[in-house]
C-alpha cells in the first residue's frame, strides 16, 4: 500500500532523498560524487514567456518568411572568427569523462548542424578534431595534454576559469576511467583517482589573465578567437573583468550546468541560476559598450528551442549545451532501463557519469560499453536535435516578428513569477512591474 | 651572424611572427626587451635566440625545439608548458617557472620564486639557487633539481615527478617524502647538472618523491584533501 494513502506524511525537510543521503554518508564515510547538474528546482527559462505579435507588432509567415540563424563569434580581435549556422554550440566535455565514440559523435552532430564543439579537461583527440568542423580547445588549470600543436589546430581557444556546476572547484576523474589512453594523454599513472587543480598554475587574477590571453594570441598569431568561461557567481564583475582582460567571447555557465564528476553538495549549493546570471552579463557588456562586439554564450540547463529563444531575447549571442547533447546521443534512454537499475539507478535518473559503467557507452572508458555507441548514428541524433532546437527557436522568433534569432529582445518577454521577473528584469506577466527595477 | 631585433623599434608581435615564419634565420639576438611579455613564445623550430635583458611574463612559452637564453631576469611563467628544446635564464626567475612543461630543459642560473615547476608534466628544471614555496605542486612527471634551498610545501600533492634538492627544505607538502638516492638517481642527476652547465656534486643532493597515498580518494585521507 502507498504510505500516503493511509495518512503517512513525508517530511518536506527530511524527504526520502535527504534521508537516503544521510544514511549513505553514515555507511560510507565519503561524500557523494556524481555527474549531471543541480537537481533542485530553480528559477529558470520556464518562468518566462514570449509575448508574440499582436496589434502593435506583426508576425512573420511561418515557413515562408526568413528567420535567419547564423552567428559569428570572436569578431573583436581574432583574424578568423567562428561562423556558425545556428546559435547553439556543444559545451566542453572531456575525453576521459566521455568515451572517444561520444566525443566523435558530438563532433559529427555539431558539424552536420553547422556549429562548434569543444574539447575538455583531458586534451584534444584526433577523433574529435577530425570530425569537428569548428573545434574550440579548452585551456584549463590542469593543462592536461596542452600543447601548442593542438592550440594551432583549434578554431578557437576557451580559457576556463570555472563551471556552473562547481564554481571554485577543480576537476576529478575517478580511477576506473583512467585507462591507459586517458592516462597517457594526461601524463598520469593508470587507475589513480585524478584530481585537477581549481586555479591556473601560472596566473592569478584579471591583470595576469590579460597577459595570459596576450601570450595565447602571440603563440597562435592572433588568428583564433579567445573565449573566457566562468561559472555563474559574481557574473556582473566577472564579465567586466573578462572583457578588460581581452576576451573575444565570454561564456557564462549557470549552476544548473552539467558535470562529469563533482560532489553533490557542490553542485547543489554553489553558484547562481542561469536566469540570474544572464542579465548581469548583458548589463556588464552594455555598460562597457561591447554588447554584441564581445559575444556572450550562455549555458546551464538549456533544453530546447524555447530556452534558446529566451536566452537570446535576454541578450545572449548563443547558448551551449552539455547534458541535452548527451541525452540526444542516447544518455538515459529507456532501452537501458534494466541495466540502469542493476547499477542502482533508472532511465531518467542516471547521473553516475563518474562511475564509468554507463550502459549507453557515453560516460565510460570501458571498451565494450563504449562500442555500443555508434558515432555515426549518435551524431545524426544530435544533429536532428540541434535542427529541432533551431526550428523551435525560429518558430518563436517569427511569432515575435523577428527576421533573425538575434533580433529577439527583452521586450518580447514577460515573467511568470516575481523571482524570475526580478532576476530577468522583465515585467511580471500582465503588469508593468519589474521588481527591483531602478534600484 | 645573428639576426638582430631591437624591441625599442620592433613590436613583440612582429618579432614573434618572424620567429614563427618557417624558413627564417636560425640565430637571433634580441635587444632591449625591457620587461616585455610573451617574448619568443610559441617557437616551433630549432632556432637559437639570445635575449639581452630582462623579460616579463611567459617568455619562451610553449617552446618547441628552440634554445632560448635570457641574459637577465625572467618574469612569471618563463617557459610555461614548454614541450622541448632548452630555455636558459642567466638571472633569476619569478613565479611558476616552467609551469606544466611537458619536455625539454629549463635551466635557471639564479633563484626561482614560488611554484617553480608547478604541475610539471615531463620537463626537466635545474635551478642554480633557491626555489620558493609550493614548488613542483602536483608535479606529474619530469625532474626538478634545486642547487640551493627549497621553500615551504615542496612537492605538495606530487604525482610522479622527481625532486632533487642540495640545500635545506623548509617543509614538504602533503604526500611528498624523502626517498633513497640510488645509483640510477645519482646518474640522472649528474646528467641534468651537466646539461645545465653546473658543477655541483650529485652526492650532495637528497631526493624527494610522492608517497602515493593520495592516489585514491579514501576517508582516511580526509585531512590531506
Ligand atoms: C560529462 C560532462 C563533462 C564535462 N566536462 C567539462 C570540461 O571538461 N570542461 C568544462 O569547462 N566543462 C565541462 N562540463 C560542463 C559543460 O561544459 C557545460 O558547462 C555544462 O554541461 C552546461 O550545462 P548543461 O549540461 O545543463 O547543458 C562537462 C559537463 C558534462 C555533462
Amino acid at each position: 500500500m502507498e504510505p500516503a494513502s493511509h495518512g503517512l506524511r513525508e517530511s518536506a525537510t527530511f524527504d526520502r532523498a535527504t534521508i537516503h543521503a544521510i544514511q549513505r554518508a553514515a555507511e560510507t564515510g565519503i561524500y557523494d560524487i556524481r555527474g549531471w547538474g543541480a537537481k533542485r528546482r530553480l528559477p529558470h527559462f520556464d518562468d518566462l514567456l514570449l509575448l508574440g505579435a499582436s496589434m502593435s507588432r506583426y508576425p512573420l509567415e511561418g515557413y515562408r518568411e526568413r528567420c535567419d540563424t547564423d552567428v559569428v563569434l570572436g569578431t573583436r580581435h581574432a583574424k578568423h572568427p567562428l561562423r556558425l549556422s545556428t546559435p547553439v554550440t556543444i559545451a566542453g566535455m572531456s575525453f576521459g569523462a566521455l568515451s572517444a565514440q561520444a566525443k566523435e559523435a558530438l563532433g559529427r552532430g555539431a558539424s552536420e548542424a553547422g556549429t562548434s564543439t569543444t574539447t575538455g579537461d583531458g586534451g584534444m583527440t584526433p577523433e574529435e578534431r577530425g570530425h569537428s568542423k569548428h573545434l574550440v580547445y579548452q585551456y584549463l588549470p590542469s593543462r592536461y595534454g596542452m600543447n601548442p600543436d593542438d592550440l594551432r589546430a583549434a578554431d578557437a581557444i576557451e580559457v576556463v576559469l570555472g563551471q556552473g556546476a562547481k564554481p571554485g572547484g577543480g576537476g576529478m576523474l575517478l580511477g576506473q576511467k583512467i585507462t591507459e589512453r586517458v592516462a597517457g594523454m594526461r601524463t598520469l599513472p593508470v587507475g589513480i583517482d585524478q584530481r585537477s587543480a581549481c586555479r591556473h598554475p601560472d596566473w592569478t587574477g584579471p591583470d595576469d589573465l590579460a597577459i595570459k590571453i596576450l601570450e595565447l594570441r602571440e603563440i597562435t598569431d592572433w588568428e583564433k578567437p579567445i573565449y573566457v568561461k566562468v561559472g555563474a557567481t559574481r557574473t556582473y564583475y566577472d564579465v567586466k573583468l573578462a572583457v578588460h582582460a581581452g576576451a573575444d567571447v565570454v561564456v557564462v555557465d549557470g549552476m544548473q550546468g552539467g558535470t562529469a564528476a563533482t560532489q553533490d553538495v557542490f553542485i547543489e549549493h554553489v553558484g547562481i541560476p542561469t536566469l540570474a546570471a544572464l542579465p548581469q552579463a548583458v548589463r556588464a557588456l552594455q555598460e562597457l559598450g561591447v554588447h554584441r562586439e564581445v559575444q556572450l554564450i550562455v549555458s546551464g540547463g538549456i533544453r530546447g528551442g524555447a530556452d534558446m529563444a529566451k536566452a537570446l531575447a535576454l541578450g545572449a549571442d548563443a547558448v551551449a549545451i552539455g547534458t541535452a547533447a548527451l541525452i540526444a546521443l542516447g544518455d538515459n534512454h529507456p532501452k537501458y532501463d534494466a541495466e540502469y537499475r542493476r547499477l542502482g539507478s533508472a532511465a531518467g535518473y542516471f547521473d553516475d557519469y563518474q562511475d564509468g559503467r554507463d550502459p549507453a557507452g557515453i560516460s565510460t572508458q570501458d571498451e565494450e560499453l563504449a562500442a555500443r555507441l555508434d558515432p555515426v548514428d549518435a551524431g545524426r541524433r544530435l544533429a536532428n536535435f540541434l535542427r529541432v532546437m533551431t526550428m523551435e527557436a525560429q518558430t518563436l522568433a517569427r511569432a515575435c516578428g523577428k527576421a533573425h534569432l538575434l533580433h529577439l529582445e527583452p521586450e518580447d518577454l514577460v515573467a511568470l513569477t516575481i523571482e524570475s521577473a526580478a532576476m530577468a528584469r522583465v515585467p511580471l506577466a500582465g503588469t508593468n512591474w519589474i521588481p527591483g527595477a531602478g534600484l | 651572424m645573428a639576426t638582430l631585433i631591437d624591441l625599442v623599434e620592433t613590436p613583440v608581435r612582429e618579432l614573434n611572427q618572424a620567429l614563427h615564419t618557417p624558413g627564417g634565420a636560425d640565430v637571433w639576438r634580441i635587444l632591449n626587451p625591457r620587461g616585455a611579455h610573451a617574448v619568443a613564445c610559441g617557437i616551433r623550430e630549432g632556432l637559437a635566440v639570445d635575449i639581452e635583458g630582462h623579460v616579463g611574463y611567459y617568455c619562451a612559452g610553449m617552446n618547441q625545439r628552440a634554445t632560448v637564453t635570457v641574459h637577465g631576469n625572467a618574469g612569471t611563467g618563463v617557459a610555461e608548458n614548454m614541450m622541448s628544446g632548452t630555455v636558459r635564464v642567466r638571472g633569476n626567475a619569478s613565479q611558476s617557472a616552467g609551469a606544466t612543461g611537458h619536455g625539454g630543459l629549463l635551466a635557471i642560473d639564479g633563484d626561482a620564486s614560488a611554484r617553480c615547476g608547478i604541475s610539471m608534466k615531463g620537463v626537466d628544471i635545474v635551478v642554480g639557487g633557491d626555489v620558493g614555496h609550493m614548488s613542483a605542486f602536483m608535479g606529474q612527471a619530469g625532474r626538478l633539481v634545486v642547487c640551493g634551498d627549497a621553500g615551504d610545501a615542496l612537492g605538495d600533492s606530487l604525482y610522479e615527478a622527481r625532486i632533487y634538492v642540495r640545500g635545506s627544505v623548509k617543509s614538504l607538502g602533503a604526500d611528498c617524502v624523502e626517498k633513497e638516492m640510488r645509483d640510477e638517481h645519482l646518474a640522472e642527476l649528474a646528467e641534468l647538472l651537466k646539461a645545465a652547465e653546473r658543477d655541483e656534486d650529485p652526492a650532495d643532493f637528497r631526493r624527494y618523491g610522492s608517497a602515493r597515498t593520495l592516489y585514491h580518494f579514501k576517508v582516511d585521507n580526509l585531512t590531506a584533501y
